[in-house]
This record gives structure tokens, sequence and C-alpha cells, in this order.
């Protein structure tokens, strides 16, 4: 199963001008600034907008191709969508709602709700199948919504910002069991968010978008790394590391390990800023808990600032100012110490 | 009065203006005031069961719910076309549409003769093609009525319609919903407020209409003489009855008052 999409349309404001590939099984985010087009992009392929040019196949079913008229009513498209704040029906209950894409589809009623209490069940809310929408929480309603859209199957599902109606303290817990729950469909998975930690946490690919565009694609390491311009590197251009926590050490995945300030327990993200990142031509002594050698391997400028991608362990990527990359005396190839205090390690629960 | 020559933010009114106050709540007191004291208790009950207030008051229940129907049927669908689909020449017909709200019922009615009269717009072709006649038949009475009443329920369906979040619509089509499923299955029910609420305004106002009717189907007891149109005649032979029957009209219409306070008074 897989996603093709060429896009160009209109929307209020600017051009939506895009190419997006998305392979069987694989689970895209779709990153940018509110106002980038994101959520368009999610509509155009649900068929709620209209295409001016381009393409759209899933399996190799054309669902849009202007040139040919081909249009595909979003009611006839294989999809499942979570919109940005559920919109669970609020005048059904909570079953009712599951059950809702099936009953459209033709399912006999008992049969509909035979298999929507299942998925209440997968998605932990069985007891839930009575109450009305408007008395569940954020996290319930998201799993409900998530359920809603997974009952009937599809071959794509399109979720728009999952994260960004739920309170900030249940956000870590949620995301962890939102990603089981996706991690067991095995449609292509499209999820929309301008959280770049939500995206980079989630996703096996990023898709960057500014103004209706795609800046970059990629995995969330690679684009982490190599972001392409100053926008992305704002973005996303940071250290992501995953690894087991145990008190305040973190083993890397990928080796070496992180002293982080707060002691943490189990499977972690560990995000370090590259402008964190300190370098010295000898072992430093001071105050820093995470001091290594590693190599420069590349040093690129971006605006007024160089970007220097460090190979150890672990390999980092640093950001310093043209003066300092002088001082150093630093060129590629270069051995080099860094340093990273354990206070600017941002630890998330993976 | 006096100790409520302040108002709570602290403006003084000239009592003139409180005595002007005060004589514009008794002009609406008084009359209801008259017609409680006025009513003869003791035989109501007997005057409302009367054969000709029985044969008035089921005449009036059917023509105003047979009314209501209609406007539900074709009302619905001409909100949703104000609310939802730009037309040249929409603000002109929606204004046309509820022009029979503030004209005058009588030229309603004699609108309604020049359109379906014998010898009308489409009456003279409706009698010949099927030899169908509506004027001072009941069909007329609750023809007229629609027309006068239809529009308190466009309004209210349409800024229902207008207010409502259309994404519930997008996940529904999504969820595989075709045009009528969204419409029966998520639209309707998600205005259902604002279906009630015009649909008892459009009601009350069918039941306590007069002019148009009178004018289009004339005053034929147990075909066309409604409630209305019944204590009018009353009041001439029988002011007792008329007394009882308005003060069942009056009965109906405070219930409705209170029936959609929320919508009315909530914010008092």
């Amino acid at each position: 199963m897989s996603l093709e999409a060429r896009i160009q349309a209109s929307v209020s404001g600017f051009e939506l001008d895009l190419q997006i590939a998305v392979g069987a099984g694989e689970l895209v985010a779709v990153l940018g600034p509110n106002g980038s087009g994101k959520t368009s992009v999610l509509r155009v392929l649900a068929g709620l907008m209209p295409l001016d040019a381009g393409r759209v196949t899933l399996d190799g079913v054309v669902l849009d191709d202007p040139p040919t008229g081909v249009r595909v009513a979003p009611e006839h498209r294989p999809i499942g969508m979570v919109f940005q704040d559920y919109l669970l029906f609020p005048h059904l209950s909570v079953l009712e709602n599951v059950a809702f894409g099936l009953r459209s589809r033709g399912t006999r009623r008992a049969a509909a709700l035979t298999l929507a209490s299942q998925w209440l069940e997968r998605v932990g809310l069985e007891g839930y199948a009575d109450r009305r929408p408007g008395s569940l929480s954020g996290g319930q309603a998201q799993r409900v919504a998530l359920a809603r859209a997974l009952v009937t199957s599809p071959a794509l599902l399109l979720m728009d910002e999952p994260m960004a109606a739920l309170d900030a303290s249940t956000r870590v817990e949620l995301r962890r069991e939102l990603r089981r729950q996706l991690q067991s469909f095995d449609g292509v998975r499209l999820v929309v968010t301008h959280d770049p930690v939500e995206a980079m946490a989630m996703a096996d690919r990023l898709i960057i978008l500014e103004q209706g565009r795609v800046l970059q694609s990629g995995s969330p390491a690679e684009v982490a790394q190599r972001p392409r311009s100053r926008y992305v590197a704002d973005l996303v251009g940071v250290n992501l590391y995953r690894g087991r926590a145990r008190e305040t050490v973190i083993a890397l995945t990928g080796g070496g390990s992180l002293t982080v300030a707060e002691a943490a327990d189990g499977e972690v993200f560990a995000v370090v800023h590259p402008r964190t990142v300190a370098l010295y031509r000898t072992r430093p002594d001071g105050t820093p808990r995470n001091v290594w050698e590693g190599r420069a391997s590349d040093l690129d400028l971006e605006g007024d600032r160089v970007r220097v991608r460090l190979e150890g362990s672990p390999s980092i990527v640093a950001e310093v100012t043209p003066a300092a990359v002088r001082d150093l005396g630093l060129d590629r190839g270069d051995p080099v110490w860094i340093s990273v205090k354990a206070t600017e390690i941002n630890v998330y629960p993976s | 009065m006096a100790s409520s020559q302040r108002n709570p933010r602290g403006f003084p009114a000239p009592p003139l203006f409180i005595g002007l106050a005060g004589l514009g709540a008794a002009f609406f007191l008084l009359p209801l005031a008259g017609l409680l004291v006025r009513t003869p208790w003791g035989s109501a009950w007997q005057l409302l069961t009367s054969p000709e207030a029985l044969t008035a008051l089921r005449l009036s229940l059917l023509a105003s719910l047979s009314a209501t129907a209609i406007a539900l049927i074709v009302g619905v669908p001409l909100a949703w076309i104000f609310a939802r689909i730009a037309f040249p020449g929409r603000a002109v017909l929606r204004a046309l549409t509820v022009l029979p709200m503030v004209l005058p019922p009588v030229v309603g009615g004699v609108a309604l003769l020049a359109a379906f009269g014998r010898r009308g717009l489409v009456g003279a072709w409706l009698e010949q093609a099927f030899g169908i006649h509506i004027p001072f038949t009941t069909a007329g009475a609750i023809l007229a009525e629609s027309f006068v009443a239809m529009p308190f329920l466009v309004i209210t369906v349409e800024a229902g319609l207008r207010g409502m979040d259309l994404r519930f619509e997008d996940a529904a089509r999504t969820l595989g919903a075709r045009r009528w499923t969204v419409l029966w299955r998520v639209t309707l029910p998600l205005v259902r407020p604002s279906l009630v609420a015009g649909a008892v305004l459009c009601w009350a106002r069918a039941l306590g209409e007069f002019g148009a009717t009178i004018t289009f189907a004339g005053n034929f007891p147990g075909r066309t003489q409604t409630m209305p149109l019944a204590v009018y005649l009353a009041l001439e032979t029988n002011p007792d009855a008329a007394i009882v029957l308005s003060l069942v009209l009056l009965a109906v219409s405070l219930a409705v008052l209170i029936g959609l306070r929320d919508r009315w008074l909530g914010a008092s």
C-alpha cells in the first residue's frame, strides 16, 4: 500500500505546490508552522478540497486527476481521518460514533455495533460505549476518534494535530499510547503537526512544509543532522538520541552515554540543541558532565553560524560562530573535544 | 419604584423617565389582567367544551400542525440553501421569503388569492388541470398559515445552520457518509435546538393566524374557522366564549415563551 500525491491547489493566501510519497506501513509526519498548508494537504488527500493540478493515487487507484476530471468524493475514499479537535459527533454515543463509518458504508446495525465495541476495547475504552463524547477527557476523545477512523480498515490514515487538543501534562503518556496504536495499523499513515518533538518521536519520516512547499524530507535523524535551511535547522536541527535511562545516565541506542540533570527511568529521548554543544582543542577541565572526543566530519556555514557535524560516541552536531571555528583552527577530519552540560539536555519519555 | 431609581451602574434616571417605563409596563399588563378578571371561571369548562369551541380547537390544531409540517418539509431545505449556497439574488429571495413576517396578514391573504384563487396565477391552472380548488377550504387555511408562519422557521433554522461547525460534515464524509446520511445523521441532529425552536415559533404563529386566513380561506365553522376567527366571531354573540378561547391562546403563547426562554431570556 502506498500513497503518491502531486498537489497543486490554491488555499486562501498562498499556493500549495508539493509532492508526497508515502510507502506501505510508513508513518510520515508533515511538519510546519501554522499556516504552512499542512491541514490543506490532509483536506486534499481526504477529498474535501479540490486540486487545481496534480494527481493523487492510493495503492494504484487514482483519487484525484484534474486533467481527466477524476475526483473521488470523500465518502468513496478508503481513508480514515482524525481531526484536530477530534470532532466526535456530540449527539451520538461513543459507540455510535465509532460505528458511524461502518453504518454509513452499509454495514448492518448489529454487526457495526459489535465491531465498534471490539474497537473500543482495543483502545481501552470498553466501559465508555454509552457515554456522550462531551463527558470524555481529551485523551479518551482522541482514542475514540482513532477507533472511529480505523474501524473501517482504511488504506490511508490522516491525522491532523492529534496531540494539539491535549493537556501538556498528559501529552507524553498519550503520545506513547498513540504510537502503540498506530504501530498496529499497517496502512499508510500521515500525521500533521507543528510540534517538532512530536514529529520526531512518532514518525519514520518527516516532510517539512513552509508556505505550501516541501522544504525538506527525510528520516528524523537525517533532517535533524542535515537541515537544509535556517528554518529547518531552527525547527528540527537538534540532536535527538534514543536510549535507556537509569537514574541520571542514559545509555544511548547508537552507542555512548549522556549524563543528564534529572533522573529518569526506562526508554527516553534526549534532545541536545547544537548551540549548547561546546568544542575544545584539548580535553576541557570543568563542570560539564559530558565530555568526549570526536572528529569533525563536516562544517556548514549557515548564515552567521557554522554547523559542525562530529563523529564520535555519540555523534553530535554543534553550532558555533565562524570566529570560534577560526580560533579553534577546526577543519574537516580534525579531532576535537566535545562537551555538553547535563542541564542542557532535555529528556522525554519515549 | 423609588428604590429602583438608581440602576446598578449608578446612572440616576429622571423620575419622569421611570414613570414612562411604568406606563409602558402597565400597557402590557392591564389587558392580560382584564382578560383574567373578566374570565367567567365558573362556566369556563362548559364554554370550552361546547361543540363550536371544540370544532374550532380541533381545526386550529389540525391546520397549525399541518402548516408546521409543511414549513419543516420545505422550509428546512430553504433555510439550508440560504445558509450554505451563495447564488446571485440570494439576498433578494431571502428578503422576499421572510417578508410575510412584516407584511400585514390581510395583504398576504389577498396575495394568496391572486396566486391560488379561482382566477389566480396557479389557481386557474390547478382548477382546470386537476379540479383542485384551494381558497375557502381547510387546505386554504393551512396554506395561509404556512405562508405567514414559515418565515419564523426559516430564519431560526438558517441561523442554526450558519452557527454550525461545518467540519462535522467533513468528518461524516470521510467516514463514508453520503449526502443524505450527512444531512440526516449529522447536520439536522446538530441543529436540533434551532429546528425545535423554529418549529415551535412557526406553530405558535400559525395557531394565532387571523388576517390571511379569513381573507384567503373565509370563516366557515368546521372548515376554515380556526380559534382566532372563532374568538372574533364570538365577541359579537357570546363574549364569555371569546374570553375563554382567548385565554387558551394566551396560555399556549405563554407556554411557548417559557419553553423557549433559554433562547430569548437566557441572557438575563
